[in-house]
This record gives C-alpha cells, structure tokens and sequence, in this order.
C-alpha cells in the first residue's frame, strides 16, 4: 500500500501541475482558422450517399458535395439548370428530355456523362441492378414515375415516365436527385457514403466519426470555385451546447437556434438569418367519426386556437400563422388571397353550439418531438387550453415520435380525434397529394390519416400533377387551398423559419427557402 | 485461485445470454422500427415493408435472434442501419472514448473520494472533516449534467479556458494535451457524486476501523499516527471500500450517458441514445451486450481483488 502514502503537499502539486500542464497548452479561446467554416450540426450525418438518406442534417453537407440535374433558384423555390443545361418535355408529359453539361468531371477524374445519369436512377430504381445493394434508397419513390432512363448519346439523357408527372423537375433538384460517381460507387460499394464523390464545389476530405465531417474547395470546378477553403460539419446533438460553442467561438455557424437562445445573440458579434420554408404545422383532425366528423366542430377549432400566441409566445417568433395546406414558400402556388382563420372563441361557440358538440370529448396525439415538429408538447398544452376555453374537453395522449408516427400514420380511426404533424417538402405537390387525397387514405398507402374526402379536391390535385404548364399548375393549387380552407380537414396552425447565427467573421451567408445549406459564396475571415 | 476465476467466468455465460435475449426481445417489443425512423413521416406501409425486407427484418423473430447471435459469436455484429458503418467498429471507438473519460473519472472519485474519507475519519468533528462532509453534501445533491453545464458557462464561455465539448480540437489538436484540456470538465462533474459516495462509505469504515482494538494498540506502541491511519486502519478499511469502488464504477460508467451528452463526448453512452432514437436496432444490441460483457467482467474483476485482500471471501 506503498502508493497512499503520498503526502497531501504531494498530491496538491499532481493535481495543480496536471491542471496547469492542460490549460497553458493552446490558447483555449477557441479561435477558429481563417478560411475555414465551421458549422455546427444537429447530428452526426448517416451517409454521405445522397440516395440513402432522408434527414435535412444530412442534406446539408451534401448539395455543398453534389450536384444535381436541375436545382433551386436563389431564393426561391423554383428550378433552373445545373448538370443539364436545358430539358423539353413531350406534349404529353411523359417524356423529359435533358441535355447535360459538358466538361464536367466527377470529383475523383471520372467524366459526367449520360451514361452516369442512367447509372444514378437505375442504382435506385432497378432491385436488379448490381449496386442495387448499396441501398436502402429509401426516398427513391420520388422518380417511381421514372420508367425507363436512356442514354441518347454522351450529353443527352432521356426519361420515360409511366404517367404525367409535374413535380418531376423539382424532385431531380431534391438531395434524393443529386448525382455521384458511378466509378466510386464501383470502387467502394456499401462504404461510399463515408467515401463520397460528386461534382460539386466542394470535395470529401475527411470523416472522423462523431467529431466532424470535413470539406475541401474544389480547385478543378466546372463553375465559378468557392469562396472558403473549407467547411467542417460538427455534430453537436445537445442545443444548449451549440449555443455554448457559438457563444464560446467554437463554431462559426449554427443552425436550429432554440428559440429561447436566440436572445443570447442580439449584437454586434453575432448575426441571426431567418428564412421561411416549406413547411407546415398542422393537427390532423379524425373526419371520419366522432364530433370532428362535422365541418362546423372543424372550423370551431381552426377559430378556437390562439395561433398567433403558439407562434409568438410558444416559439418566440420562429414561425408564421398558417392560412391553409401550401406554405407560403412556394410563393408561385401559394394563394395570397387566403388570410388565416383568425382567433375568434365566440365564433367557435356560436359554432359548436349550432353542431350540438358542446362539451364534447376529444383525444388528442402528441409528440414529444420530432423531425420539423417545433415545440409540440408546449404547443400541445397550449392547443388544449384554447379548445378547453370554448368548452372542449381535450385529452392529451403523449408519445415518443417513432411511436407515434406508428400510431398516426395508419390512421387516427378508434383511436384519437386529433393529432399533431408536420411536413417539409420541395414541391407543392407532394403533401396534398399524399395526405388529403380521398386516394390517400392510411388503407390505399398515403397519409390521409383523418379521411378527408372531396371529389373536387381529387380532381384539382391529380390535374396539377399531369398539368405541365407551370401557370396552370398555379391555378389549380390556389383553388385548392380555397376549397382545403373551408373545408377545415386539419388546423392550420404555423409556417417554420428557420433560423441561423453566424459570428462576425462569417460573411455573405444566407438561407435557402429550401432548407438546404448552400456555402459556396460564404466567406469565412 | 485459477480455479475461482474459472468458476466465476463460466457463471458469468448464462448471465450474458439472457441479456442477449432481454435485448433483443426489448428491441423487437418497442413501438416504432428502423424503417418507420429512417422514413420519417414518408412512412407508408408500403415504403416501410420495402425497407424492411431490404434490411433484413421481414424474418421470423425466432430466426432473427439465432442469425443475430450465431453471427456475434464468430465476432460480426452486424451494420448498423443509421451509421452505414460495422456496429463492431462503431462500438469500439465509441467504447474507447468512454473508458477514457470513465476511466479518469473513477481514478479521480476512487483517489479523492477515499482519501477525502480518510482524512474526515481522522480528523473526526474538526474543522476539515466539517468542510469535506459539507463538500460531499453539495457534490451528492448536484445533478452531474447540471454541474456539467455551469462549468461550461464559468470555464468555456465566460472565462475562456477551456472548449466546450468535444473530445480533440478540430484543428491542430490530436495529442494529450489537447484531449487533457477536453477531459478536465467532463471527468469532474462525472466524478462529483461517486467521489461524495465514496468519501462518506470511506469515512464511517475508516471510523469503525480506527475503534479496534489493535490501533489502540499500535497507538500505545508509539507508532506514528500517519503510520496507524494509512497502513493499519486503512488496509483493513479497505476490503470494505473496494466493493464499493466496484459498485461507483458501474454508475460513473452509466452517469457517463449524461455527461457525454452535455459535453459531445463521442462515448458509447451517447451512441446508445441515438441508436435508441433511431431504432438502430443492432448498434444498440451490440452495444448493450458489448457493454453488459464488461461490467461483468469488471465485476469479476473486483471480486478476485476483493479475494486477494481477504481471503475468507473465496470460500
């Protein structure tokens, strides 16, 4: 027992020098390296293979690395070229025609070519594809109208369609779209996505696992070259700890700033960027049984809840009131004619009253959180004492999002009268199509969960897919948010901005309405 | 003692499958699955039953569990579904990163904590034992990822000393120094309640011992009184200490979870959350048996050193 004989003179000595040893080492006021971005993330990314994933955190460090087809217009939610130059669809809508870029070489020297495209879209669409196996691909039923992908001739590739399909043009621009190396894919099968390799203004440099994701310029872009020389992807799950790196210089950027910290960055040394995107908070409301089976009850309920409260109070002002289905993001069909229903409790008496549901009884599904989810469980709380105020007793039912996600998308029938979601998309398409078509119902495989049904509604939202004419699509998306409103199959409740801080070496940064992180143009000093 | 050890190994098989099987079971039990977490809300039962017979989880529960373990038993641990990487090699980094803040963390509360005993219990009722016992107070009632997180605003964000999180500097960093400056934070508010537990444990077996009757005797011999408390009392106060010191290092290692979370340190209890929340199903089986292993083994451990000190125990 020789070694606790230490005196304590001894011990205090050990201590203060291996104290002393650590903290003169570095300068620990993290100061960050000139040209050289450091980003802080909400998670550790789970692929860099663009096909195989589905989380935003991921597509953020991604469309830096990639390119795809066609792409988002600055600003906005509207495509314009990127890999192609041009494209003409045929007067049916069923055949896309693209001519690609030329000179354009994958990050690892293979060239972009048609043959590439065809490889990208068979990878993920063909079970007999021999990548097939570097799957799951699990949004890849955003091309599942893709029929038939051709190589015409090296810069031109053409895609057979089984049906008109409007969205087409804007899910090639999605992160499922973007292209990778055919050769890498050949090279490194299931562990391309630690070894990505794309067209893009950045190229992969390193992946050290929970610790960063690191991106280097592209010295032989096709393009104007970017702007940094470097960007680092940290995973900092913990929010308060993010705020802390920001706070501390840490990291450079942040993103998802809690709507609490945002506060902590008001000053000179900071700026706050906010950009509305498309997505939409809403309750799902059970059409098919119970009091919300009455339109009335619904448009109690959309009359009813404070939104203007949830979005200032709840969420300190990340969010905008909600006015119907199509956030106002997809600025070309969104009807501005709208104005949301406004916080009214007498009217939702009156009409509560005239339906007979007075002290009706009500269940209600809520998260704990979740992807796009916001605040719920205080939004929830807050849901619930604005029904209770115009005499609706609601019961709240709080569940893990996986759980709940398995309780809700088959359907609320039986089970629940309400519950919370949220979607994010890339084409105004995509969420009425899948969630409030009478085709969309839990038991034919969409997300119907509260059974809406309106024949009109069917008709306008299968006419906007097969229409190709992007001023008719308009149209037809607008009547529909017309006919969503009054009907009141859901509450519509709030729009997401989506926040970012960035220190004051950081410049030219902006956000997307897309969600998606584009870095080329930052300049980091 | 070859034989003990043996003993105690063997005993330790049954344990460990039925934790294989507990795990699984839970895993296959849970609402919510890999495909549903992956798809997010794209989840149609079509999407989800396409994912699911992509990875393999359309078999059988049954026959699941035997692949599962028939494949752990010849080392492969299976992909994991959320990282696209080998579980095994995911549990090994991540281990490493834990065993390196919880290995701190239990030499920091087993040498503080005892030694914090030791002086309290020979110096009972004067003014350091007052100050320790209070200390042991404030560092048993403070949660750890609270403590965590003050430390973090005084030492990273207002004073400047140290980083916030992480386990290396993203650049220029690599070597000890710069993990030591990583680990300080995180390895004290880890340490703080099993270093109060340990101290108080220490002090009344020191207290218990320093009432026998051969310090009494010791004392009248006229041996030095350091040489009373540190080689007579305390070799004997320790065979009751040790167990303990097992007992604390199972929580540093499970108190690891919170720690690693305010502090981003890529630890195994940090990756169990996340595969938990992503229905990564066979990370987080084989971490859990990964991690069950060595707590057994490390039970074991202490057991035989118990053995070593006192030989009654054996038997």
């Amino acid at each position: 027992m020789t070694v606790l004989t230490l005196t304590r003179r001894g011990v205090l000595a050990l201590g203060g020098s291996a104290l002393a040893m650590a903290a003169t080492g570095v300068p620990a006021g993290a100061q960050t390296p000139e040209g050289v971005l450091i980003v802080g993330q909400i998670a550790e990314p789970k692929s860099l293979d663009p096909a195989t994933v589905t989380a935003v955190n991921d597509f953020r460090i991604l469309v830096n690395v990639y390119e795809g087809l066609t792409r988002y217009k600055s600003g906005t939610l509207e495509v314009e070229p990127a890999l192609a130059t041009d494209w003409q669809v045929s007067e049916d809508g069923t055949e896309y025609t693209f001519t690609l870029r030329e000179g354009v070489k994958f990050h690892d020297g293979s060239p972009f070519n048609a043959e590439a495209v065809k490889f990208n879209f068979d990878r993920m669409l063909n079970e007999d594809h021999p990548y097939y196996n570097t799957g799951p691909f699990p949004l890849s039923f955003f091309f599942s109208a893709v029929e038939e992908t051709t190589a015409v001739d090296e810069r031109t590739v053409k895609f057979k369609l089984n049906a008109p399909y409007a969205p087409f043009l804007s899910n090639l621009a999605y992160p499922t779209g973007l292209m990778v190396s055919p050769e890498a894919v050949k090279a490194k099968g299931t562990d391309f996505g630690r070894n990505p390799s794309g067209t893009g203004p950045f190229k992969f440099a390193e992946w050290r696992s929970n610790e960063a994701v690191v991106i280097e310029r592209n010295p032989d872009y096709w393009g104007e070259p970017a702007k940094t020389q470097a960007i680092v992807f940290r995973p900092i799950t913990d929010a308060n700890t993010r705020v802390a790196e920001m706070l501390a210089g840490g990291i450079d950027l942040m993103v998802e700033v809690p709507p609490t910290s945002l506060s902590q960055f008001q000053g000179a040394d900071f700026s706050v960027a906010e950009q509305a995107g498309p997505h939409v908070w809403f309750l799902i409301l059970n059409a098919k049984e119970g009091p919300m089976a009455d339109k009335r009850v619904r448009q109690a309920a959309n009359y009813a809840i404070n939104k203007e409260a949830i979005v200032n109070d709840v969420l300190e002002g990340t969010a905008d009131v909600a006015a119907g289905p199509t956030p106002p993001a997809f600025a070309w069909a969104y009807n501005s004619d709208l104005d949301p229903y406004p916080y009214d409790p007498d009217k939702a008496r009156a009409l509560l009253k005239e339906a007979g549901a007075e002290g009706a009884e009500l269940t209600f599904y809520v998260t704990e959180g979740g992807s796009g989810m916001l605040d719920p469980v205080a939004m929830g709380t807050a849901i619930q004492a604005d029904l209770a105020a115009v005499g609706l007793k609601v019961k709240i039912e709080t569940y893990e999002w996986n759980t709940f996600l398995g309780e809700v998308n088959p359907g609320l029938e039986g089970k629940a009268d309400m519950a919370e979601m949220a979607w994010m998309t890339n084409d105004p398409d995509t969420l009425p199509y899948l969630a409030l078509r009478t085709d969309a119902w839990p038991d034919k495989g969409g997300f119907n969960s509260g059974y809406y049904s309106n024949p009109e509604v069917d008709k306008l939202l299968e006419a906007a897919r097969s229409a190709t004419d992007q001023q008719e699509r308009a149209r037809l998306y607008k009547e529909m948010q017309a006919i969503v409103q009054e009907d009141a199959p859901w509450v519509f409740v709030a729009n997401w901005k989506q926040n970012a801080v960035t220190n004051d070496r950081v410049e030219n940064f902006d956000l997307e309405p897309s969600f998606l992180l584009q870095l080329k143009d930052v300049v980091k000093t | 003692m070859g034989s003990y050890i043996l003993r105690r190994l063997i005993s330790a098989i049954p344990v460990l499958l039925g934790i294989t099987v507990i795990v699984f079971l839970i895993m296959s039990l849970i609402p919510g699955d890999p495909a549903t977490a992956i798809l997010g809300s794209y989840a149609t039962p079509e999407n989800v039953a396409r994912i699911n017979r992509d990875l393999g989880l359309d078999k059988p529960l049954v026959q699941r569990y035997f692949i599962w373990l028939g494949n752990m038993l010849t080392g492969d641990f299976g992909r994991s579904f959320a990282l696209n990487r080998p579980v095994i090699d995911e549990i090994l980094d991540r281990f490493s990163a834990t065993l390196i803040l919880a290995g701190v963390s239990f030499v920091l509360c087993s040498v503080l904590g005892t030694l914090a005993g030791v002086v309290s219990a020979a110096r009972q009722y004067g003014a350091a034992d007052k100050l320790i016992t209070l200390a042991v107070l404030v560092g048993i009632s403070v949660p750890s990822f609270f403590l965590g997180m003050m430390m973090i605003l005084l030492f990273a964000v207002e004073l400047r000393w140290l980083p916030v999180s992480g386990m290396y500097a993203i650049y220029g960093g690599g070597d000890l120094p710069d993990l030591l400056r990583h680990l300080i934070m995180p390895a004290l508010a880890l340490s703080a309640v099993a270093t109060g537990v340990i101290a108080r444990l220490s002090r009344s077996a020191m207290l218990e011992v320093l009432r026998q009757d051969y310090i009494r005797t010791a004392r009248a011999k006229g041996v030095a009184e350091r040489r009373v408390v540190m080689g007579h009392a305390l070799r004997a106060a320790m065979v009751s200490i040790i167990p303990v010191l097992g007992i604390q290092a199972g929580f540093v290692l499970s108190g690891a979870v919170y720690i690693e979370i305010v502090f981003q340190w890529p630890g195994i209890g940090r990756m169990l959350v996340d595969a938990i929340l992503t229905r990564d199903i066979l990370l987080v089986q084989g971490g859990v048996v990964f991690v069950a292993a060595c707590y057994v083994l490390f039970n074991i451990a202490v057991d035989v050193a118990q053995s070593l000190l006192d030989p009654r125990i054996k038997t």
